[in-house]
């Protein structure tokens, strides 16, 4: 398929990837598609295209639906996601979602050291402090809350409380960061901030992002997936992708024709 | 058909005023029925027992019919208190609350891990069909099965198996509940950082569903403390301070059904009344407090 660029090196990268809910219907068909490393890659596609799956399938979170089905690999970093165990993908592929999710009962500082916390990996304080201050600062939040880090994470507003759970998926010190939808429960000041830091976060990171909103995908995103109807239709530099589409279904959605 | 006149409409509105004041009236009056009783409940527990209240009342056994007859005869206040009561409902309280709350809490989260499942659905069914299932037959079953069986005798197991089974709907139905009030986002956010499934429920979702899951819990057990008629074929009763899980018990509500039957010792249901209502109301006020503090 020309419609799709290759990439070298890549970090991530899926190959004839299915994945069906009910047997027979396909969420995600046949996708195969490379991710470059420190880069931002948004996925788009109208409602139901498979994306959140086609997302959710690289951290193997797709797997809570007990009916699920999945073919094909995904190699993070040169190992198949689908041969360790999930738990193991879980910690190499951090998540952040639509809504800001930290957990009401921990302090801003616990939710940062989660993974670890809730884990049971043992660190000592100074390992401990060092991690949150990294995450924290990673995230730009450091300074707004450092004074209040034991303080509980549910009283920070709406976009602290993402860059928040941003923080928490950093800790870990993750492969790729995948996020779905991080923005669309945040007002248009908390978005921005959002925006550049994924901008700023992938000097270290590979970030990899569902989006509804397409003007975001065509500000801070370096690739763009189109899908539709489970299908992969195109894949290449955003810049490239918005201004000269090679299939007329991403050309029709681009333009609000449909989506 | 007539012209509208100003005046029809000003009898409209007088009708509809009446109408009102009527609504109103019968809405505080029945409220006022509604709280009635509680009040004169408590006063006359208040009235009639307070005087009985002090710490031996808490820290002895009761007096032999024979006492409180000499005491009652000389105008004297019944000597001595129900500490066998006291101590035997806490031991069967606590027992069944062992039983109970693992239980339920396990079975509540399966519940509401396998919404559509099948077997899931029988579960809840049955779950509430216990809940209907009359105390006096849940002692009836304990009798049967561990009184004949298990403990070859009236016991306190018995008196707590009784209870446990009649808490366990609660508990099953509060943690269903409170668990699907929690943001699913929640419990994903714990799963995406790679933390095995058990580890999420006990440190993340029983931790943010703490106060709905303490508050079925309290209601369960201010629900078994008053509970006689399943005490009545199990617990049986006993004069003494016992501790022992294989031997009789008594418990508040069997001490309140033995003083009734005994005129010499009618008086002592007042204030036994008073101290098993004062439990109950704080268990409540507690309960209620504590449901305030819902998880976002």
């Amino acid at each position: 398929m020309n419609n799709i660029i290759t990439i070298k090196n890549p970090v991530l990268s899926i190959h004839d990837l299915y994945v069906s809910y009910e047997k027979g219907k396909y969420a995600v068909k046949n996708v195969s598609v490379d991710i470059k490393r420190n880069s931002v890659t948004a996925i788009m596609g109208p409602s139901g295209c498979g994306k959140s799956t086609l997302l959710r399938a690289v951290n193997r979170m797709h797997e809570l639906y007990a009916t699920i089905q999945t073919k094909g690999s995904i190699i993070l970093n040169g190992r198949d996601i689908y041969q360790m165990p999930a738990i193991q993908v879980r910690r190499l592929a951090g998540m952040v979602f639509q809504r800001p999710n930290p957990f009401p009962t921990m302090s801003i500082y616990e939710n940062v050291i989660a993974g670890f916390k809730l884990n049971g990996i043992n660190l000592k304080k100074a390992q401990r402090d060092e991690i949150v201050e990294r995450s924290l600062r990673d995230v730009t939040l450091w300074e707004e809350v450092k004074d209040v880090l034991y303080k509980k994470g549910s009283f920070l507003s709406g976009g602290q409380q993402q860059r928040l759970c941003i923080a928490r998926a950093l800790a870990f010190n993750p492969e790729i960061i995948l996020l779905d939808e991080p923005t669309s429960a945040l007002d248009p000041i908390a978005t921005s901030k959002i925006e550049d830091l994924l901008v700023k976060l992938k000097e270290h990171y590979t970030i990899l992002m569902v989006t509804h909103n397409m003007s975001q995908a065509a500000r801070m995103s370096d690739y763009s997936m189109f899908m539709y109807l489970g299908e992969l239709v195109e894949y290449g530099k955003t810049k490239d992708m918005f201004t000269r589409p090679k299939d007329r279904r991403t050309e029709e959605y681009l333009t609000g024709k449909f989506g | 058909m007539d012209s509208y006149k100003p005046q029809d409409f000003k009898q409209f509105l007088n009708r509809r005023k009446i109408k009102d004041q009527v609504a109103h009236g019968l809405i505080v009056g029945l409220s006022v029925v509604t709280i009635l009783p509680v009040i004169l409940i408590i006063s006359k527990l208040l009235i009639e027992g307070i005087g009985q209240i002090s710490f031996n009342f808490i820290l002895e056994t009761p007096p032999d019919s024979y006492e409180a007859m000499t005491a009652v005869a000389l105008g004297d206040k019944i000597p001595r208190g129900i500490a066998n009561g006291i101590t035997g409902t806490l031991l069967m309280v606590t027992v069944a609350s062992v039983m109970a709350i693992p239980t339920g809490i396990l079975t509540g989260i399966y519940l509401y891990e396998n919404p559509g499942s099948l077997k899931a659905g029988l579960t809840r069914n049955v779950t509430e069909i216990l809940q209907g299932v009359p105390s006096i037959v849940l002692g009836l079953i304990s009798y049967l099965w561990v009184v004949k069986h298990i403990t070859n005798g009236f016991s306190a197991l018995a008196g707590s198996i009784s209870l446990a089974i009649m808490m366990l709907p609660m508990i099953v139905k509060t943690t269903e509940e409170t668990f699907k009030m929690i943001s699913p986002s929640i419990k994903e956010a714990a799963l995406a950082l790679g933390v095995p499934y058990y580890k999420v429920l006990v440190r993340v979702m029983i931790p943010t569903g703490f106060s709905g899951l303490l508050t079925g819990i309290l209601i369960g057990i201010s629900r078994i403390l008053g509970e006689t008629a399943p005490l009545l074929l199990t617990a049986l009763g006993s004069s003494q301070i016992n501790l022992n899980i294989t031997e009789p018990v008594s418990a508040i509500p069997l001490l309140i059904w033995e003083f009734y039957n005994d005129p010499n010792m009618v008086e002592l249901i007042w204030s036994s009344s008073l101290l098993l209502m004062g439990i109950i109301l704080i268990l409540n006020l507690t309960a209620r407090k504590v449901a305030f503090r819902t998880v976002k």
